[in-house]
């Protein structure tokens, strides 16, 4: 667990309210992030559901419970017990759902090589998003939010190797799409 | 093939930009924001969402005390809580422009939404009675409902369940209280003590030129009370040859 990690618990177990704000602050590009590229549809809907389950929970935990929290892995374990509970239970599937701007603007890329990047963003979120579910959950979790792959065997409650083929299994497909559609 | 997947190519940096927009921020969908207004009667304790007001409670109904507001409101919405210095302009106006507050009802069920939708309809300094509330919801048998209903309004004072009172043309119960009710209606100049009057004498309804009406409707007040009729019920006044108000519309 990191310094930021340990300041947040703190705050909460402090002052639950006032440090649900910073843990709000702290994780939710990550939690929105897995929602939008593992769920999909109505990512700000299921991101909005997770953390109000981890705040519910959050009440009923005494201070030594909150100071023992990994608050992303627990965060992210909430968010795919709620898709699976109530997205997928819908029979949704994830799509490319909110626009596809370009925000990491300003020194660097060109505004066109933005706008193909926002192309190809587009293309690949579609791509993604026809993985079976256990690929598309551990390459999402690797490589569009960068966890280590002991995080993501703890969130996907999956051992290492399972973790590392569903990863390998899901690059090597996109891979081979992405591929196609690149060097067109 | 692993050692592929570990090694930064041209697909896994491309995953890295998959990252939702830095710009999102849920903290305004997860967080109620509160704070204290002068109300009619005290100050309230407000809440609010990026929808509208969600939560009121009187100083009184929580000891003045931020915590114990606080408290009610977890248990209510189970959602956190940040504190604001002041409300934002037009959320909680003056009675006469209540009925255009934004208000968030999300949490309550369409039987309770529709109940209090129909309250925010009865003028400032009238009353109606629960009977009347139940046949403009099209639920005219759902009296006890709507009183249960009532008594579960999230945001008393700016939607006025204050100004819905029994058939008997007595006040009845209200959530801080029946002082408060009527501390409430005689601060928007309800005409509290003949409203009680009438009832003592068990009658409902008033009758003039023709025409009955509830006690509080404007058209009765300012007439002089030796030119009005008063009625247990409204059947009766139909009876007697006066036809119900359509300002006020009395229920039968």
């Amino acid at each position: 667990m990191t310094d930021p990690d340990a300041a947040v618990l703190a705050a909460i177990a402090d002052d639950l309210d006032a440090g649900f704000a910073e843990l709000v602050r702290t994780h939710q590009r990550v939690v929105l992030s897995v929602a939008l590229r593992v769920g999909g549809r109505d990512a700000e809907d299921l991101a909005a559901e997770c953390f109000l389950r981890a705040y519910h929970a959050l009440r009923g935990y005494d201070r030594s419970r909150i100071l023992a929290l990994r608050p992303r892995s627990w965060l992210l374990t909430i968010l795919l017990n709620t898709w699976r509970n109530t997205v997928r239970a819908a029979s949704r599937r994830p799509v490319v759902a909110v626009a596809e701007l370009p925000e990491r603007a300003t020194a660097g890329p060109s505004v066109e090589q933005q706008v193909a990047d926002a192309e190809t963003r587009g293309e690949l979120a579609a791509l993604v998003s026809t993985l079976p579910e256990n690929q598309r959950v551990a390459v999402v979790l690797r490589h569009v939010v960068d966890l280590p792959v002991a995080e993501i065997a703890a969130v996907m409650a999956a051992p290492e190797g399972t973790v590392k083929s569903h990863i390998s299994r899901g690059l090597a497909r996109l891979r081979e799409q992405y591929a196609k559609e690149v060097v067109r | 093939m692993m050692a592929h997947d570990e090694t930064p190519d041209q697909l896994t940096a491309a995953l890295g930009g998959l990252a939702a927009p830095l710009s999102l921020d849920l903290t305004t969908r997860l967080f109620g924001r509160w704070t204290t207004v002068p109300g009619p009667v005290g100050e309230l304790f407000l809440a609010y969402t990026d929808v509208g007001v969600s939560y009121i409670r009187t100083a009184a109904s929580v000891r003045g005390r931020a915590e114990v507001f606080r408290e009610h409101f977890h248990q209510r919405f189970n959602r956190p809580l940040q504190h604001v210095a002041a409300v934002p302009a037009g959320l909680f106006p003056d009675a006469a422009r209540a009925q255009e507050a934004p208000v968030d009802l999300r949490t309550l069920t369409s039987f309770e939404r529709d109940v209090l939708t129909a309250t925010r309809e009865i003028p400032v300094g009238q009353v109606r009675p629960y009977a009347w509330i139940a046949k403009a919801i099209g639920r005219p048998k759902a009296v006890r409902a709507v009183g249960t209903a009532l008594g579960n309004n999230p945001v008393p004072v700016l939607i006025p369940c204050h100004r819905v009172v029994r058939a008997d043309g007595h006040l009845g119960q209200y959530v801080f209280g029946a002082d408060v009710k009527e501390d409430l209606l005689r601060a928007e100049e309800s005409n509290v003590d003949e409203m009680r009057a009438l009832a003592d004498a068990r009658r409902a309804v008033v009758g003039h030129d023709g025409v009955v009406c509830y006690p509080s409707c404007d058209r009765i007040r300012s007439v002089p009370a030796a030119s009005r009729r008063a009625f247990r019920t409204v059947a009766q006044a139909v009876q007697a040859g006066y036809r119900p108000c359509e300002r006020c519309g009395p229920v039968a």
